[in-house]
């Protein structure tokens, strides 16, 4: 592979100048300092790319459990199938490899750019600098790797190696026995030829997707459910401003990473929004609330317009130790949109 | 069953569940009525009455018959459907093109909605004059077509540790075979004018996720492509409208989609996806990293566990496809006996470099049960490896390139499995 690479440099260079001989078409124009600076966000390991901050472990576990927690766990642990950012240290080598930026990646810069590339996910690119310098420092503390007085900074990021990075190597596919082998048996290769393992013992293909028996009548009867949700539900429906449902509809996007409405709606990261305007808290089937709004359900309160309002403009204000980690709409009008496109989702 | 009412108009889905009820006796079903086939002797509908007109449907759809041919995911895989995978129908395709709409689909920050006017690609990095192209721009470059598979690098990672999931849906569709119509990227960087120091390029894309991948120039000099069309008509939202990357023969991952910007520089980027993901762990807790190419692999998707064989003893058509990220597939192997005997496949189709190919076995089934095995061979030489002789080199944790031999056991009522043999 390295001998690839070598070649990889000379050819380029070949082909490189080939083009620059040729006349360029003059398509396209020159794109503009700031214009570069806004989409260059790209880090390395050696620390290029990285602008100027810092974040210490306290600001940014802060900062991690008030925006990440919610899938990673407050310690990085990872919640459900979410990914587990800490621990794992010697286990690569067992049956449960785990994975994480402490056992397994081998460069810090890979964590800076994807937390900030990326993450929260559903709201990228929203962190400041300072912010993603917290969230790497608090990391290496979950794995750790540093004290919880640790500061991170542009000026010290590439003196941190994580313990990992010796254990990657270049493919050598082509060096091993499976790549060689050119030798392909066509008669009497095997004596006895027994099955050893079969795809029905686990049982975890999804249902009626082994043949299609099941899936005509599921479909039908989601028809058929339609079709009486519209028969029964129009002539109660309240008259909604179409305009402001359209405008809800787009101010539901920052809300779609974590919720769902419509037919097809699950609940996920955050409950199924179906019917929730006049619904009674924390009535959504199947999913788990904190304890912040199970307390609020107890003392009887409704999801009407204007606990919806005061919970979208500051969630954390309005019900304190809500696992909702969304900062909130500040502007009203964005508040009574998204409450009518809620309400457009009566059931 | 013979004389059953319900056979009237009778889909492919009851026909399949009828099938295998009758342990493969459907295909003589509908001729033992006394006068004849009802389907002969009775005027259908469609045969008296008018259909819909020209304009009916604007943009084609398959029948209503076909409904069942869907790309399916699986839902304890992942987290989130957000970011997810999904399958492509194999068992259900022929040929080597897939369909655009049966495309698999896999999204790290869900389907970017890119509007084309606002869509720009900019190239920076170690470049003479860093330049941004709008859409128009692209296309008045000269332009290629090209046929590709697109395979996941994860492709078939659920069967690392043994038979999991039953149908090739599942365990091979994570991938498609499209022609798609673009720019050579040489033709942009040498716009840009790359400078000497320029080894390596970082593709981004426009979505949630702002994918990068680290491509040696080489690669970006050779094959790749920048391309806004699949199978003549634009790319599909979930396919990475306007414009994604071709990288062909390498893994899927890379190939990234709203592709919006594309850095040069001297050394690779070690980002997320191809560090903490897209590497494999082999069994001594060590990573192999940048493991580019899709080694050739081979599947037979019919029969298969979704298709099984539904006409009982006699002449059966068996097909697959194979690819390979290195080259072109001259030959598949199959065996009905799981490995013990080999016989040559029949090669259809056009064969054309980093693209699926197509290849039947024709034989008359005895009504025994088989142990049905594919084995490719791609242009330079290389055999598709047994599972075990892959897991041998690479232990069990690797979840990444699994192109090992598939076994399909199929009963004496033509019911398939997913099964691993000795």
């Amino acid at each position: 592979m390295l001998k690839f690479l070598k070649a990889t440099a000379a050819v380029a260079l070949i082909s490189v100048a080939g083009h620059a001989a040729a006349d360029p078409l003059g398509l396209g124009r020159t794109a503009t300092p700031a214009e570069v600076a806004a989409w260059d966000i790209d880090i390395r390991p050696d620390g290029a790319g990285l602008p100027e901050g810092s974040g210490d472990v306290l600001t940014g576990e802060e900062v991690f459990v008030e925006k990440c927690a919610v899938c990673h766990g407050d310690f990085a642990e990872g919640v459900d199938r979410w990914p587990v950012l800490a621990g794992g240290q010697d286990t690569l080598a067992s049956d449960d490899p785990v994975k994480t930026v402490g056992s397994y990646w081998p460069y810090l810069s890979t964590v800076w750019d994807y937390v900030n590339r990326a993450m929260p996910f559903g709201n990228a690119q929203s962190l400041t600098a300072d912010e993603v310098y917290g969230i790497t420092a608090y990391l290496l503390y979950s794995n750790d790797l540093v004290d919880d007085e640790f500061e991170l900074s542009h000026e010290n990021f590439a003196e941190v190696r994580l313990p990992n990075e010796d254990n990657f190597f270049m493919d050598d596919r082509e060096q091993s026995p499976v790549f060689t082998n050119r030798d392909a048996c066509m008669s009497n290769c095997k004596t006895d030829v027994k099955i050893t393992m079969r795809a029905r013992v686990l049982d975890v293909t999804p249902e009626g997707e082994g043949d299609d028996s099941a899936e005509a009548p599921a479909a039908e009867a989601v028809e058929v459910a339609a079709a009486t949700t519209e028969a029964s539900t129009e002539p109660e429906q309240p008259v909604l401003n179409a305009e402001l449902v359209t405008a809800g509809e787009k101010v539901f996007k920052k809300c779609k990473a974590c919720h769902q409405v419509g037919d097809k709606a699950k609940n996920r990261v955050g409950p199924v929004l179906n019917g929730i305007v006049d619904a009674s808290l924390g009535a959504v089937d199947g999913f788990k609330y904190s304890k912040a709004l199970r307390a609020k359900a107890d003392e009887g309160h409704v999801w009407d317009d204007a606990s919806l309002a005061a919970f979208l403009e500051k969630p954390k204000a309005w019900m304190k130790g809500t696992k909702m980690s969304f900062a909130g709409l500040k502007k009203e009008q964005d508040r009574l949109a998204v409450i009518e496109f809620l309400k457009s989702h009566s059931q | 069953m013979t004389d059953n009412p319900t056979r009237k108009g009778a889909n492919r889905r009851q026909f399949l569940t009828a099938g295998l009820a009758a342990g493969g006796a459907a295909a003589t079903a509908s001729v033992a009525h006394a006068a004849g086939d009802p389907a002969i002797l009775e005027i259908k509908p469609w045969a008296q009455e008018l259909g819909e007109g020209v304009d009916a449907r604007p943009y084609g759809t398959p029948s209503e018959f076909e409904k069942h041919v869907v790309r399916r995911n699986v839902p304890w895989l992942t987290a989130d459907p957000v970011s997810s995978v999904n399958f492509t129908p194999l068992h259900d395709l022929d040929g080597i093109i897939t369909p655009n709409g049966l495309c698999f689909e896999r999204h790290h920050a869900g389907i970017a909605i890119v509007d084309p006017a606002e869509y720009r690609l900019m190239i920076n990095g170690l470049v003479d004059r860093p330049l941004v192209f709008t859409l128009e721009d692209l296309k008045r470059f000269p332009r290629v077509n090209k046929v590709h598979f697109l395979e996941c690098a994860a492709n078939s990672g659920m069967e690392w540790r043994g038979a999991q999931l039953n149908g090739c849906q599942f365990t091979h569709g994570m991938i498609h075979n499209v022609m798609y119509t673009g720019v050579m990227l040489r033709d942009i960087l040498a716009e840009a004018g790359v400078k000497t120091t320029g080894k390596w390029v970082l593709p981004e894309g426009a979505d949630a996720s702002a994918m990068t991948r680290s491509i040696p120039m080489e690669k970006a000099l050779d094959d790749c492509m920048v391309a806004f069309k699949m199978n003549g008509e634009a790319l599909y939202p979930e396919q990475g409208y306007p414009v994604r990357l071709v990288v062909p023969g390498w893994e899927g991952n890379m190939w990234v989609k709203w592709l919006r910007r594309i850095e040069v520089g001297d050394m690779p980027w070690h980002h997320r996806e191809e560090t903490s993901k897209y590497t494999d762990l082999l069994g001594d807790g060590k990573a192999r990293r940048f493991t580019w190419e899709m080694d050739a692999k081979s599947v037979i998707t019919n029969p298969s566990p979704q298709a099984p064989i539904s006409h009982g003893p006699g002449p059966t058509v068996l097909t697959g496809v194979a690819w390979s990220g290195r080259g072109t597939i001259p030959r598949v192997d199959v065996t009905l006996d799981g490995g013990a005997n080999w016989l040559q496949a029949r090669m259809d189709g056009p064969s054309l470099d980093k693209s699926m190919h197509r290849f039947y076995f024709e034989f008359n089934w005895d009504g025994k049960p088989l142990l049905l095995q594919s084995r490719a061979h791609d242009s330079t030489g290389y055999i598709q490896p047994t599972k075990d002789a892959l897991r041998a080199v690479r232990g069990e944790n690797s979840i990444y390139h699994n192109n090992g031999i598939q076994t399909w056991y199929v009963n004496e009522q033509g019911v398939a499995e997913n099964v691993e043999v000795s």
